[in-house]
Parts: structure tokens; sequence; C-alpha cells
């Protein structure tokens, strides 16, 4: 048979025989993905203005919006306190937002369970554009026009980064979901 | 994408138990959040530890990428230096010839200087660092514009303490953790400094607007005397900055002041300077209450 397929036995995820997917892998990947997403901002040096798209809540609404399920409806709690550490943000911002964002998300997925990539490109810029307002008006900067004009590219940047972002998480779906286990 | 089975229960007990506390969970989540966040905004300095343990945790990694930065960096000014080679010859040729006879001139000014300083018995030591550091990471993704570094109350910082570069100032320590601190840059719109004009007394501050421009707003009201292209250095006054450090350069003229562009770009630096505070005791006084008296200059932390 792999004479004249070498793929026959296998699906996306590799061999079907004798392999299986990594629990700890399964388990570990999106949360890791969005840890590293919250810290990936800070090693750059935006001294003038706030340039960089907030990676980590992006990449929250990646996993949830693109794999609805897997992450528990409470994890905005943990992952937010972790983002709240490095952002620069005062402590509990996200924490707040991205609890709100997952219910939010949870309660419009109730309402709209079939949805298209636009719609969910569409749902995600919205909050993109909310998230970035409010973490602005919680972080203790005055709101001027200036700021807010500073602001504009910076959500223009993330709303046409999403594509990108669901792109990158399905990717670590498929790597996270791989038979690399052998078993005896 | 289909909704997941997961959250339709059916009739199991446990599945809807289990569905129920996880938005219950949420719902926690979200009030806990708004309760730290109150208490942020109380005590902005609360979790400044939790902060510091993190941010030195990220360091070796914001070292690593400080030195790439200014690797790109030096990359890139090769690359336009080569196309721009010819005219910037001439220009710099044109420009040293005026920089010789300013030396010239800055000479007799110094000499003067220091004759006028013996007379008067001041001799102020020069200013002995207290840390020369990169910038390792910065608020990127935030409306605040914060730096951090990677170095802290072991290496003997305060907060307070001026951040310079070998151009102008970049901020002034904000928080400091054992081994990490973390830095309020000029374009934050909370800060603050007082400039003054170099070469005459028009007095002002610096306030940051938080898109990389600084407001300078005038404190003598009147006829506005700036003028584009006037360079603004720090004052000396509230006793954190030493004086005469280059802090922006005027770009554009508002009724009250004007808009000015800044010195050091903390992302264009390389190594910066954290300075002792120059004034400790005039800013201990300052923040000592006035009911109390100012014993010792430590008494008002």
């Amino acid at each position: 048979m792999e004479q004249l397929n070498p793929r026959a036995r296998s699906d996306r995820y590799g061999s079907r025989i004798n392999r299986t997917q990594s629990p700890w892998r399964a388990l570990a990947v999106p949360y890791a993905s969005i840890a590293f997403a919250s810290f990936a901002p800070t090693l750059l040096l935006a001294d003038l203005m706030p340039l960089v798209p907030p990676l980590g809540f992006m990449m929250l609404l990646g996993w949830r919006i693109m794999r609805p399920g897997l992450l528990p409806v409470w994890v905005g709690a943990p992952l937010g306190a972790f983002d709240d550490l490095l952002s620069g943000q005062p402590f509990g911002s996200a924490i707040l937002m991205w609890s709100l964002a997952m219910i939010g998300l949870e309660m419009l997925e109730a309402r709209f369970p079939w949805r298209g990539f636009w719609q969910d490109w569409f749902t995600a810029a919205l909050a993109i554009v909310i998230y970035l307002l409010a973490t602005a008006a919680v972080s203790g900067a005055t709101l001027a026009t200036p700021l807010l004009m500073a602001m504009v590219p910076q959500a223009l940047l993330a709303i046409l980064l999403y594509p990108f972002i669901a792109r990158v998480v399905a990717g670590l779906d498929r790597f996270r979901l791989t038979r690399t286990r052998r078993l005896a | 994408m289909a909704p997941p089975a997961s959250r339709r229960t059916g009739y199991s007990r446990k599945a809807q138990y289990s569905v129920f506390t996880g938005y219950l969970l949420a719902a926690l989540g979200a009030v806990l959040g708004l309760v730290l966040l109150g208490l942020s905004w109380v005590r902005p300095h609360a979790f400044a530890p939790l902060r510091g343990m993190v941010s030195s945790i990220s360091a070796p990694a914001g070292e690593a990428s400080a030195v790439t930065r200014s690797g790109t960096q030096s990359v890139w000014s090769t690359v336009t230096g080569f196309w721009q080679a010819g005219s910037q010859n001439a220009g710099l040729r044109e420009e040293l010839e005026i920089a010789r006879i300013r030396i010239a001139e800055a000479d007799a000014v110094a000499a003067e200087n220091a004759r006028l300083k013996d007379l008067l018995g001041l001799a102020k030591d020069e200013v002995k660092p207290v840390a020369v550091t990169r910038l390792v990471g910065s608020s990127a993704a935030s409306a605040r514009r914060y730096a951090y570094l990677s170095i802290g109350r072991r290496q003997g910082l305060t907060p307070g303490m001026p951040v310079v570069s070998d151009k102008g100032v970049i901020g002034r320590v904000l928080e400091v953790t054992r081994s990490a601190s973390r830095v309020l840059l000029l374009t934050d719109t909370e800060s603050v400094l007082p400039v003054r004009r170099a070469g005459d007394d028009v007095v002002a501050f610096a306030e940051g607007r938080g898109d990389g421009l600084l407001k300078i707003k005038l404190i003598n009201l009147g006829l506005n005397p700036l003028k584009k292209g006037d360079l603004m250095v720090t004052s000396g006054a509230g006793g954190y900055f030493r004086p005469g450090v280059a802090v922006a350069v005027v770009t554009e003229l508002t009724s009250d002041g004007a808009l000015a562009r800044l010195v050091a770009e903390p992302s264009a630096t390389n190594f910066v300077t954290v300075e002792p505070i120059y004034e400790a005791v005039a800013v201990a006084a300052a923040q000592t209450p006035p009911e109390r008296e100012l014993a010792d200059p430590a008494a008002g932390e």
C-alpha cells in the first residue's frame, strides 16, 4: 500500500499506526502560545507611541474563535494576570478585559452558532478596538486627541493582523494534535 | 465552525454543573479583575514585586533583543549612509569648518567659566553614574510609555533617578525591585519635566503627549519667545535632573508654547546611564509635609 501512496495510512496529523497524540502537547500549546504572545511585545522598544498590536489578547481571540470549546470560559483571569505583569497596564486590567471578552464571545456564539471567517474577523476587529480603547482608559494615561490619534495605526495594524494570527492558530492547532507519541 | 457539542448538556447533571461552574468562575474572574484594577489605581506600586519577578526572569531575552536592535540599526545606517555619501560629505565638511570655530569659542568660554567658578569657590564634581545599562524592553502595546531595565535595587537604583543617554534625557526610574526596574519615558502622558531654553532662561515644562512629541508649556505667559529649532535643556528645578542636559528641539509653535521632538530617542540609543538624584536634599524636602521638620535627607522617604 505504501508503494502506491506513502500517506495512505496517515492523516493530516501523521501516521495512524502505532502513534498517538501527546496529551502534554495537546494541553499546553494554546496556553503557551498565548503567554508567549503576551511576552513578545515587551521585547520591542516602542518609545514614541503605542505601536505593537496587543498580541496576547489577539492570540486569545484567535484560539477562542477558531477552536470554540477548547479554552474554558474562565481562562481569561489567569492568562490576563500574566499579561498584566508584562504589559505595563495596571494589574487587573487584562484580568477584567479578558474575562469579559471570554464571556462576551460565549454569548455571541450562543446567538450565532454558525459563522464564516469574515464574520469572525469582524468580531475580532470589534473586540480589538473596544479592548484598545478600554485599556487606554484604565491605563492611567491622559486621554487627549494626540494619544488617541497615535493609537489609530496600532488599531489598524491589529485588525489587519488578525487573519495572520488565525493562520498561526491553525498551524499551532495542527502541531498540537500531531501524533508523536509511540505506542509500545 | 460548528459550535462544540460540549455546551449541550442534555439531562446530565454533571455536565450541567460543570458548564454552570465555568460561567460562574468566568464572572468571578471578571470581578476579581475589577477589584485588582481598583487596588492598582489606589496603590500603583502594590504589585511591583510581582512585576519585577517576571521582568527579571524575562530580562535575558530582553538583553539579547537589545543587542540585536543596536546591530540592525548599524546595518541600516550603513546602507543609508552609502546612498547619501556624496552630499553628506560636502555637508559634513562645511559643518566641520563651523564646528572648529565653535570649539575655539567654547574653549574660551570654558576657561572663563573655570575662572569665574574659582572666583566663587564653586567646584561641582562631575556626576558619577549609578549604572550603565541597556533598555531591555518597553510596554510596546500599551498606551503608557515605560521601558524596562534589567538592574534594580541591588545595583543601587532608587525611584526618581534620572536616566540619560549620551545625547540627552531618556526618562526617570519609576519603580525598582531587586534586580529589575521600570523607567517612565519622556513621551508618556504623565511625564512632566522642568526645562529651559539653552542659552537663556526661558523656563517651561515639557509634558509628554503620547504620540512621540513633547508639549513645551511656558511658565511665563505673554509673548511666545520660542522659535523653531530652539534646544530645550533640563533646568534642574525639582532636584531630580542636573541642569543642562538636552531634552528636545522645538519643531512647531503653539499659542501657549511649542511642540518639540525628543533629542534622545530611547529606541535609537545603545547604552543608557542611570544618574543619582541631583539634589537629594531638595527632593526629600519637597516630599516632607510642612508639619514635620526636615531632620536629615533620608527622613523624607
